[in-house]
């Protein structure tokens, strides 16, 4: 029995380890603050929507201090453009490079705006998420973004991602998808 | 006297010379070439010394042994500190020191209210406190930090004139002290859908990334003491996640909750940032590993040389796979190559300090060295990494990031008037 199975069995197993247990218990309730992971197929994604138009507004007022106007670029990165990769440090953008639509979603949620990360509600969210992927072409002006359609966003740059050490990888990420 | 045998080109000496006895080799090296001087009692020799601090700070002869700072002013950006490897020695980082890159400053984070979370696909939710995971057996290791995009400056297409500071800056080590996530992860128990590991922090990005089961098991450790004391704010007081010898993003600081999935959640640093672009435009996903890389320290740019004679060549060597097997370093841009002393103990997934006796001619000399590690994996050359991985359109700034997972040989040419320049050789 290898040190890796033999350790999986004994966490496995229902039984209440024999360790400190200093832990407390934890809720569903008491995590919902925390509970903020999206992923690629679009589990964590919370109720709620918004459209492009929507997101416009919120944008000129929260985003543009940093993003510029029409998310072109400021002080920090432009949020729409695809230039073509050329070269090895070419810039990244979400329409050339970004391979999940639902991580556009998650990192507004968690970290912006820069200033007051956390201040936004979730329809403020799925709408700045509808703005760029709107203004980037890769949705339509009128479409509502939501835990539905969300994840149904497939980005250009989507397949051209490879593990550096496949043996390191417990399985294919977009495999639920 | 002992006749000193050189063991490759352009001046280099045997190792074992300095087993054999450091003195007496470099008292054959030097001769009288320093002028004698009259020994008199200075001002501290005559009055009584400097008041004794709680907390004990470098002499102020050594200011210049400082971090340098990419975002000085906190402006809307990422903040990077580098460690001034130039003027140290041995292999622990002082914590000061401690290289530290923070994306929105750096959390000042109040431990009677930090929690740890640990959910997901477990039989048990549980949150720790900060005194709870402080009574928990604890285990410490010495293990690198580094920096995904460390050495970057290096895909540049020309050799950028920047210290060791700057080149490879990002990497630091430490003895990490904290409490093994297998032993958490046994109170939980652990759905077998249970695939990856989401960390979260519980500074304002929240910086997330998501880590594979196996590594967790490993040796992760959820760290709260680095070099015996709390760990720094920078390094993510009062918990952060050790991952030993893994991208330095995924050792989440900060550390307030774990989530096991399924699937990896593609965050903004796996799914962008740490995703290094190769030359036909597909990207390295999850690249994980820190490979083996070493670089030499002392002589370096801004450790000029003080006319021909003794030198100890040294330097710093690392490997994500395991313990370091063998430094070799070259003089003579890579035409011939000496082993190098690597000192004890060498540890695993840790830095190791190497060695080298040299006597400098005075002549033009390019310095290089290359490690190996237990695992088998050699230092790649330059033109082995540009092969595959190809290089930078343009000349970054030497605080850029063309690139990442740089872990090539760094060469330094040692010009006539004791200057160091970079070059690729």
């Amino acid at each position: 029995m290898s040190t890796l199975s033999f350790l999986l069995a004994l966490i496995c197993s229902p039984a209440l380890a024999a360790g400190p247990n200093l832990g407390a218990p934890l809720s569903h309730a008491d995590l919902a603050a925390w509970d903020i992971h999206v992923l690629p197929d679009g589990s964590g994604l919370p109720s709620g929507s918004g459209t492009s138009a929507q997101g416009a507004a919120i944008y000129v007022q929260k985003c543009a201090h940093c993003h510029g106007e029409g998310a072109k670029g400021g002080v920090n990165a432009a949020l729409v453009g695809a230039p073509p990769i050329k070269s090895i440090d070419a810039v990244k953008t979400i329409a050339n490079f970004w391979p999940y639509s639902t991580t556009v979603f998650d990192f507004i949620r968690r970290s912006m705006p820069w200033q007051q990360p956390r201040s936004l509600s979730d329809n403020e969210v799925y709408a700045l998420t509808a703005y760029i992927l709107a203004q980037n072409k890769l949705i339509g002006e009128q479409e509502v973004m939501n835990a539905q359609t969300l994840p149904k966003v497939r980005m250009p740059n989507r397949d051209n991602f490879i593990p550096r050490f496949p043996d390191k990888m417990p399985g294919r990420p977009d495999r639920d998808l | 006297m002992r006749k000193m045998i050189p063991v490759a080109g352009n001046g280099l000496l045997d190792r074992r010379e300095f087993l054999r006895g450091g003195a007496a080799l470099a008292a054959a090296m030097t001769g009288y070439s320093v002028k004698a001087e009259t020994l008199g009692e200075q001002p501290w020799g005559k009055e009584p010394g400097m008041l004794v601090e709680p907390y004990g700070v470098p002499s102020r002869f050594e200011k210049a042994a400082v971090r340098t700072l990419s975002n000085p002013k906190g402006e809307p950006r990422t903040s990077h500190a580098r460690t001034p490897h130039h003027l140290l020695q041995g292999t622990a980082t002082p914590n000061g020191l401690h290289f530290t890159i923070s994306h929105a400053g750096n959390a000042d984070i109040d431990p009677a209210q930090h929690r740890l979370a640990i959910h997901g696909l477990v039989k048990r939710p549980l949150v720790f406190t900060v005194d709870a995971l402080n009574r928990y057996p604890l285990v410490s290791r010495f293990t690198f930090v580094e920096c995904g995009g460390n050495s970057a400056p290096l895909f540049s297409p020309e050799p950028i004139q920047a210290s060791v500071q700057a080149l490879h800056g990002l990497a630091s080590c430490a003895e990490w002290t904290g409490v093994p996530l297998a032993t958490l992860l046994e109170e939980t128990g652990i759905d077998p859908k249970a695939k990856w590991v989401v960390a979260e922090g519980a500074d304002s990005p929240h910086l997330s990334r998501s880590v594979p089961l196996t590594k967790i098991l490993d040796d992760a450790m959820v760290v709260l003491y680095q070099n015996g004391e709390r760990v720094m704010p920078g390094n993510g007081y009062p918990m952060r996640l050790l991952l030993p010898g893994w991208e330095g993003n995924m050792n989440v600081k900060w550390l307030r909750r774990l989530q096991l999935t399924e699937a990896p959640a593609m965050t903004y640093y796996e799914a962008r940032t740490y995703a290094p672009i190769l030359p036909d435009g597909k990207a390295y996903q999850f690249y994980f590993i820190q490979e083996v890389k070493s670089f030499i320290t002392r002589p370096s740019v801004g450790v000029e040389m003080k006319g021909p004679g003794f030198y100890e060549i040294s330097g710093i060597a690392y490997s994500g796979n395991g313990r370091i097997a063998r430094v070799m370093v070259s003089a003579d841009g890579g035409q011939t190559w000496a082993q190098a002393a690597l000192q004890e103990p060498v540890m695993s997934k840790s830095f190791t300090r190497f060695r080298l006796p040299w006597q400098w001619n005075g002549g033009p000399a390019v310095l290089q060295s290359r490690a190996w590690d237990e695992a088998g994996n050699a230092q790649p050359t330059r033109q082995q990494i540009v092969a595959v991985r190809g290089q930078a359109a343009r000349v970054p700034s030497p605080m850029g990031f063309p690139s990442q997972h740089y872990n090539g040989p760094t060469s330094w040419a040692i010009e006539a008037t004791g200057g160091v320049r970079h070059v690729y050789a």
